[in-house]
This record gives structure tokens, sequence and C-alpha cells, in this order.
């Protein structure tokens, strides 16, 4: 009964008024995700897009689509209902680090280890914005905020660090000013087939800005962050001489054309590698910053596990009908 | 083995209207089993039952400890049954400590079968007596009936190859036996039933069933046991029914629901006592493609429900109150939505963690009002095991035709007891039509309401050009988009109150049993219905005009109060807390005065207390 429409962003626009501080990285996010659903052979009604609380979380009544806007932390726990009520929808939780990281930790993490299909959007920024400015866990060591004054003395959290440890099988980062990357990496989430984590560094004007300025300002964002992709050597730089090695237990960025270095020596991304521990160096890195898919490995989601122990056991049991049970 | 299961003639035959049995040990005796399969005999050989477990928090107490005292109370009777029985009749009891506990519950006169090779002199102490009760002449008001259980056991069981902790094990079939014979049960439905469970090991079949023939043969020689008893079988059983326990009617009420209203069922929970047995239990059920979500949390368990809910299932969470308090925040949000949600509470002891294992009513106040704002939800409470069936599937029906969240109220002591519930099927029940909307209707708002009951209607994520997005923000009251509108929001508060309370408009009227008028009006709600109909019958049985009111539905109350109440001089509100529901009536109808009688002890209300208090406002 599904028609095939042909989308534009357009398509994915809700009637109410947008209301992020102007400038604010979430309008780049809104509009990437509007850009990515097109791109998607999906009919609108299948999307849900499920939120907790903070600024992230408005993202729902922005998009006319399905969508819950849920209580604080909560949105990877409803979307888990949403997702094994309905293995049919395209769930994207759309989320932030206070909401994820802080009072909906214990959601997140078990989302990821059950490797449910949900596609999770981050949004990062360091801080707490709804509530105008008090640290988060991903706020820095010396982070001045309203709740820390003399600075953050609470050690953050790495979002794709927690994330690899709690089993995620699907990581990416990406930049809050980089549209075009975002829909990409949007469009790959939704197909990646178990829960996928996208961690956006989204800039903070009002509460925190710039806090992400070191890599993902124009001026210096070549030479301090590298684009990963899976099966391509980890080159980086203006003029795409710089990648990175292994150098015993480390990652070393190197230069192509010095010390003997060529781009065959770069490292080849496998981002389907089912160990973690390159994708763990990748993640922790600083400078260079890893953007793209660090993690991509597919195992059976818990739909999928879910429906052939269904089959099986309908297979096996005489009991079709509650009038069954009690005969 | 070619024991014949009947009494042989050599002793006298008593019949008796009902008997309380109660067995205790350790924790790791087998007593629950031991109990179970006794009730299940009486019953299928035609008894009324209703049992009652008590059992440790701990899961295997060191042996022979006070605190690793096990129980199963049974009372079958050759009438209605809606108790286990206030005093015992019989009280078996494996060890010093499980006498110990156990001893101040048994009638004078009564029985008491005890497993002597139990009392050793460490046993002894660690059950802190000073003396041999067996020796010591403190039970003279009782018969004892000494057996030297475990070593006839094994001694039964020598032949048998199996290891010396089993042959040991087995000395509760022994006990079972015993107890069979006295009260001249055939024991053949525990002969089948373990050939069944240990199909595939013969030799614990046959000892358990050696050990079980050796207690009735040994019971029927024994001298000290002077007359075997005869329970007589009860009207009620020309109807099909099962014994069940209050949390597998819960679990079989909704599955019921879920089929009658076309949907599939979705769990959501986290494991806690006393309510994880419905978690257990429709885990089981793949097959009529249930989902029974075990989450991280409790918290969790109720996310992913509404999560279900709004996607389109019957979706419901179970807990006991401290997991009632962490769902606080998410039924919030569920009122906000406006969709079906049931949530379970099996209440135990508390406050925090309280008593985990033992019953009481004191979640109501929670129920009605534990959440932040102006937020009504409907309160619905089981009053009997069986009940719980009908009353899950009730919660179920009002969740869903008035999209609402609702509170199941059930406890301990109806969750975990157990009775016999007539079979419904599928044509007995009644339909459930909930406003679900599978394709585009024009003109749609989320939040227009129906003009009778006030329920929005049930738009779910596929059905194309219906997308909408619900949250917990205040909502417009016709789009559903936010609003901070002054009136909007006084508007929307009350329609929201209004539709809960319309449910009035389609439940059952108040009717009380026993009298429409008189003396007294003895008032309660779930669980201690058994007690307070039993009380109030033998008042009635002694000339006295009482009546029962006894309410399922808390709120909104039923309609019909007023009146009944009015007919009555006094009334007296019973329940297992401080006076929750008294003072709920209080606020409700100011212009009655309600006596109380509460306790707070973990325990049921004994019949005998009740007609006490009752008979001090009759004078």
């Amino acid at each position: 009964m599904t028609t095939k429409i042909k989308y534009t962003f357009k398509d994915f626009q809700s009637d109410q008024e947008v209301r992020w501080c102007p400038g604010c990285d979430d309008y780049v996010i809104l509009r990437s995700v509007q850009k990515a659903l097109p791109l998607i052979d999906l009919p609108k009604e299948k999307f849900v897009f499920v939120s907790g609380i903070g600024c992230s979380s408005r993202f729902p009544y922005y998009m006319a689509n399905y969508g819950l806007h849920g209580i604080h932390g909560r949105a990877a726990a409803i979307a888990t209902g949403v997702r094994l009520a309905n293995p049919d929808l395209s769930v994207f939780v759309m989320t932030g680090d206070g909401d994820s990281l802080a009072i909906g930790g214990n959601h997140f993490i078990h989302a990821l280890r059950r490797d449910i299909n949900l596609n999770i959007i981050l949004f990062n920024n360091e801080i707490y914005g709804l509530t105008k400015g008090q640290f988060s866990p991903t706020s820095r060591i010396g982070q001045k905020t309203k709740t820390s004054p003399y600075g953050n003395t609470q050690p953050p959290f790495n979002p794709g660090e927690l994330a690899i440890g709690a089993e995620a099988r699907f990581f990416a980062r990406v930049a809050g000013n980089d549209a075009k990357h975002q829909t990409e990496i949007y469009v790959q989430a939704h197909h990646f087939e178990g829960t996928a984590l996208v961690e956006v560094l989204q800039n903070c004007v009002i509460f925190n800005d710039g806090a992400y300025k070191f890599w993902t300002d124009k001026s210096v964002r070549d030479e301090h962050t590298v684009y990963v992709e899976h099966g391509k050597p980890m080159i980086f730089g203006k003029n795409r001489d710089k990648g990175l090695i292994l150098d015993g237990l480390e990652l070393k960025e190197v230069t192509i054309g010095e010390n003997g270095i060529t781009e065959d020596d770069i490292l080849v991304h496998d981002a389907h590698n089912p160990d973690p521990t390159l994708h763990l160096m990748l993640v922790r890195m600083k400078n260079p910053l890893v953007m793209g898919v660090i993690r991509s490995v597919k195992e059976k989601t818990l739909e999928e596990r879910e429906a052939e122990l269904t089959e099986h056991v309908k297979a096996i049991s005489k009991i079709k009908s509650f009038d069954d049970l009690v005969s | 083995m070619t024991t014949e299961f009947k009494n042989n003639g050599n002793k006298p035959v008593k019949h008796l209207d009902q008997v309380t049995i109660r067995f205790v040990g350790d924790s790791g005796d087998g007593m629950q089993l031991t109990g179970t399969q006794f009730t299940t005999s009486a019953a299928l050989l035609g008894n009324d039952v209703f049992t009652f477990p008590n059992y440790p928090s701990e899961i295997r107490a060191p042996q022979g400890s006070l605190y690793g005292v096990s129980g199963f109370q049974v009372q079958i009777g050759a009438k209605n049954i809606d108790t286990p029985g206030d005093k015992l009749d019989l009280l078996v009891a494996m060890n010093p400590a499980a006498l110990k506990k156990n001893i101040k519950d048994l009638k004078k006169g009564g029985m008491i079968i005890v497993d002597t090779d139990a009392f050793t002199k460490s046993n002894l102490q660690k059950a802190k007596y000073e003396s041999n009760p067996l020796e010591d002449g403190s039970l003279k008001d009782y018969i004892v009936v000494q057996v030297p259980m475990t070593s006839l056991t094994r001694e039964a069981l020598k032949d048998i190859p199996i290891d010396s902790k089993s042959k040991t094990r087995s000395k509760n079939m022994f006990a079972l036996g015993m107890v069979y014979w006295l009260y001249g049960k055939d024991p053949k439905y525990t002969i089948e039933f373990l050939r069944k469970k240990f199909k595939n090991k013969p030799e614990i079949v046959e000892a358990n069933i050696k050990a079980l023939t050796t207690g009735w043969n040994y019971a029927e020689t024994l001298e000290l046991i002077p007359v075997s008893y005869i329970v007589d079988e009860a009207p009620h059983h020309a109807v099909d029914y099962k014994i069940i326990t209050g949390n597998t009617a819960t679990a079989w009420g909704f599955l019921a629901a879920a089929e009658k209203a076309g949907l599939k069922l979705f769990l959501g929970s986290y494991p806690i006592t006393p309510a994880t047995d419905i978690l257990q239990e429709l885990s089981k059920y793949r097959a009529l493609d249930v989902i029974a979500f075990q989450a991280e949390d409790e918290i969790a368990g109720i996310s992913s429900a509404i999560g279900a809910s709004f996607a389109g299932k019957l979706a419901i969470t179970t807990t006991s109150g401290p997991g009632l308090a962490l769902k606080s925040e998410a039924i919030g949000l569920a009122v906000m939505l406006e969709i079906p949600l049931v949530i379970v509470d099996v209440q135990r002891g508390g406050p925090s963690t309280g008593l985990p294992t033992k019953t009481e009513q004191a979640d109501l106040m929670q129920a009605l009002f534990g959440r932040n704002g102006e937020s009504p939800v409907v309160v619905v409470a089981a009053k009997s095991p069986a009940d719980a069936f009908t009353m899950a599937f009730e919660a179920s029906k009002i969740a869903l035709e008035h999209m609402t969240p609702i509170l199941l109220m059930t406890d301990g002591y109806i969750g975990n007891g157990s009775e016999p519930w007539t079979v419904k099927r599928l044509k007995d029940l009644p339909e459930i039509k909930p406003p679900l909307v599978t394709e585009t209707i024009e003109n749609w708002h989320p939040y227009d309401r129906d003009p009778d009951t006030l329920a929005r209607k049930w738009v779910i994520p596929g059905v194309p050009g219906m997308e909408h997005v619900i949250g917990g923000l205040e909502k417009d009251k016709v789009t559903g988009a936010i609003s901070y509108e002054p009136e909007n929001h006084e508007y929307m508060v009350k329609i929201r109150q209004e539709k809960v309370d319309r449910v009035a408009n389609y439940i059952p009227k108040l009717t009380p049993e026993f009298n429409d008028e008189g003396d007294l009006l003895v008032v309660g709600w779930g669980g201690t219905y058994g007690a307070l109909r039993t009380a109030v019958a033998q008042l009635n049985e002694e000339g006295k005009k009482v009546g029962l009111a006894h309410f399922n539905y808390i709120n909104p109350l039923p309609h019909g109060v007023k009146d009944v109440f009015s007919r009555f001089k006094k009334i007296i509100v019973a329940e297992l807390n401080m006076g929750q529901f008294a003072n709920f009536l209080r606020m409700n109808h100011q212009e009655f005065k309600y006596e109380q009688y509460n306790k707070i002890q973990g325990l049921p209300f004994t019949v005998e207390e009740l007609v006490n208090a009752f008979k001090k406002l009759l004078k």
C-alpha cells in the first residue's frame, strides 16, 4: 500500500517554529537529518523520533514525522519499546550529553549492549544548555560553568569510549557545523542494523561557545581532524600529506614523504573489525581528532534474535490462543 | 508398590468442614512443593482450597536457623473457603526452628508432626531452645506425633541407588504421605506429578514414591494417631477450574485481554519481589506473540512499555512498591500523553525496602497521588487470587478504551496465594474496543476526544498522513502542539481529570454483600476480601446485621457509595495500613464517620481478629 514518493527536505519540516538560539549547531543537525531522510527509501510515516529532555530533545517537534518527546534520560528506553513493538519503524533517538550520559546513562549503555536497531544522535555540547549553563558529564576538567565557577573538578566521559565499553557496534563522530558529512553519516546510521551511535560535536553558542573550534574551525580543521572511511588509508591534512600509523601500541601522526614514509605505510581503516582495540585508540585520540564511522560491526540485532526465538517457540508450541492455554 | 491408598478401616474416620494445615521447614526442605502437592490433590479430590506461602527473603539461609524457616499454609474445605485459615489444625515441623516460629498459630488440641531426627542439640541451639520442647512438657496442650522421619526415610530408600543427600531430601514426601493418610487423600496425583517431573531420573521417582508410601503406611499403623479425617467435597466442583496464584491469574488476565482486543501484549518489567512471577509467567508465551522485555531497571520497564503503547501494543509494566516509586515520573508522562498503559503494583511491606516477602496495602496513596502535578490515574484492585484475572482483564479494557494509564493493585498475599479459578475462555469475556486508528482519517487532531469517554484516538506510527508528535509538555487542547497558554493548561488539567472521573460510568455500581442496611458496614478493598467476607459471614450467622462493601474500583469510586453508606449505622474501614483508604473516603465522602481497623505486621488479617474488632462496634 505504500506508494513510492520522492521526498525533499521540505517534506520533513513541521509547522512548528524552531526555537533554538540563533547560530546554534542544532539548526545544522536538523537540516542535515531532513536532508538525510529523502535519501533513505522509506515512507515518511515509518520514521519515529524519540527524545528525552534538553535542547536536543525539542527536535521531534520540528520534524513532520511521528515523534515522542519523553522525559529526562529515558529516550533510549522509550525507543526500545517502540522498536520492539514494531520492527518496521526506523527509530531515531535525539539526545544530549546530559540526557544520555548523566540521568539516562543506564538506558544508553543498555541500548548499546543489546544492539537494538536504533539511531542515537548524541548532541554533545559539553554543557547543560536548557537549564542555562551547568557542567555536564562531558565538560572538561577546569571548565568554568554556573555550577563550577572556579572550574570543573569532575573528569569527563569520552562518549565513544563509553559506547565501545558498552559493546557498541556502530560509533561515528561528526562536527556540528559540517552539514554534508552529517547527512552522509545519518544515512549510514539508518542503514546499520543495530544500535548506531553518532556523536555530534555541537557548539553551544551561549554557554560553551568555541568548545570545538580547535577541530571544527575552517582555518584549522584539515590539520586537526582525520575523516576515516572503512577500507581507506587514514590520510588527512590540507595537502593530504599526513597520516596515521601504528607504532607499537600507539597511533602516531606521520608525514608522507618524510623519513621514508609512503602512502602504503599509512594505516587502512577497518571499521568492521570486531576487536575494538584500534577503534578505542581512534576514539581516544585528540589531535588529530578522528571523525566519521570509527566502528561498524554487524552482528545479530536484538530484534533478529527475538524474532528467531519466537518463530522457533511458535513452531514447537501447541498453544495458539489463550483458549489453548486454559484447556 | 501395591499399597492401596484407602483407610483400611482399622481406625475411625471423623468428618470435618474445614482443616488448616501448615508445612514448615528449612527453606531448602521443599515445603512449598509439599504444600502445593497437598493443595492440588485436595482440590482435584473435590475440596475448596486457599493457600498462603510464607517464605523468608533469604534464598538458602543457614540450615536450622530461625530466619530460614519457610512455610506453606493451606485451608481445605467442604464449603466455600476464602482464606488460608487463621489457626492451624495441623503443623508439620521439619526442625526445631520451624516448630518454634509456628507453634503460636496452632489451635489448642491441634496436632504437631515433627521430625525427631532434626531435634539435635545444635538445631535446638540454633532455634534458641533452652531445653528440648519434645521432652520438657511445653507441648502438653497439643497432640505431638514424634517421627524419626529422616532415618525412616533413609532406611526405606536404602536399596535405591541414589546419593545419600537425595535420600535425606525425600523426607518431605514421607511427611506428605503421612498427611495424605491423615486426611484420607489419595496421593495418586502426586505420584503422577513425580513421574512427570523426574521422567529422566527413574531412581528419584522411585525414591520419592517410596518415601510417600512409607509415610502413608507409617501413619496408618502409628498408634499415636487415633483417627483419620475426611473433609467432604465442596459443592462448586462441578465446574471447570484451575488452582492458580494471583500472580499467574494477573498474567493470564493480560493474555486474555490482549487477544480479546486483537492486540499483542508487551510487558516491560524489572525483577522485584513479590511481582517477579508475572514477568516469569509472561516470558513463557512467545507462542502468543507476547514480548516480555526484562529491562535494565524499573524506569526502563515502564518507559519501554510507554514506547510500545505509542506503537500500538497492549502495554503493561509490573512492579512492587519501591519500583512504583521509581516509575512515578513515567506514569506522569503516560497521563500527559493519554495513552493506554497498565501498571501492576504487587504490594509488599514498606517503606523503602521494607518487608519484601510480606504483604501490606500501604501503597494506595502512592498509587493515587504519587506524582508531580495534577496527575489523575484510574486505580483498581484485585480482591483474591482468582479475581486478579478478572481485574487484569478489566484494567486492560479500561486503559485501552479510555486511553489512560491505570494502576492495578494486588499484594504479596493474593499474588502468591492460590485458590481455584473458574476457567474463562475468550467467548466468556466482554469485548475490548480501543479507539485504534490504522488508516488515514481526514480532519483529525491528536487531542480530539470521544464525547462520552473523553478518550482521544490512538493513532500509531506507520499510518500515513497522520504523523504527529506527543510529549510531556503541556499541549494545545486540539492540535497537541506545545502550549503555555494559561487557560489552555487549566482546561487540559480539568479534562484529564474529567476523563478519569467518567470511568465511573463504565464500571459496576457499589453493591454491599450480606445486607443492604444494618448496624455495621464493613468496608475493605483489595486482597483483604477473603478474611473480611468470612468474618462478616460469621457475624451474620450469629444474627448480627452487618454488611460488606468491598471495593475493586478505587479511583474513580463507583457510583452508589453515598447511597450504600447512608443505610448503615456505623462504618468501619479495615485495611493493612494506617488508614489510607479510610482517608481517601473521608476526602470524597466527608458526610460519614469512619471507624478504622488497621494492621501493619506484614501479615494478612485473621478472621478472628476481625470478628472481635467488629463485635466491639456492635455493642
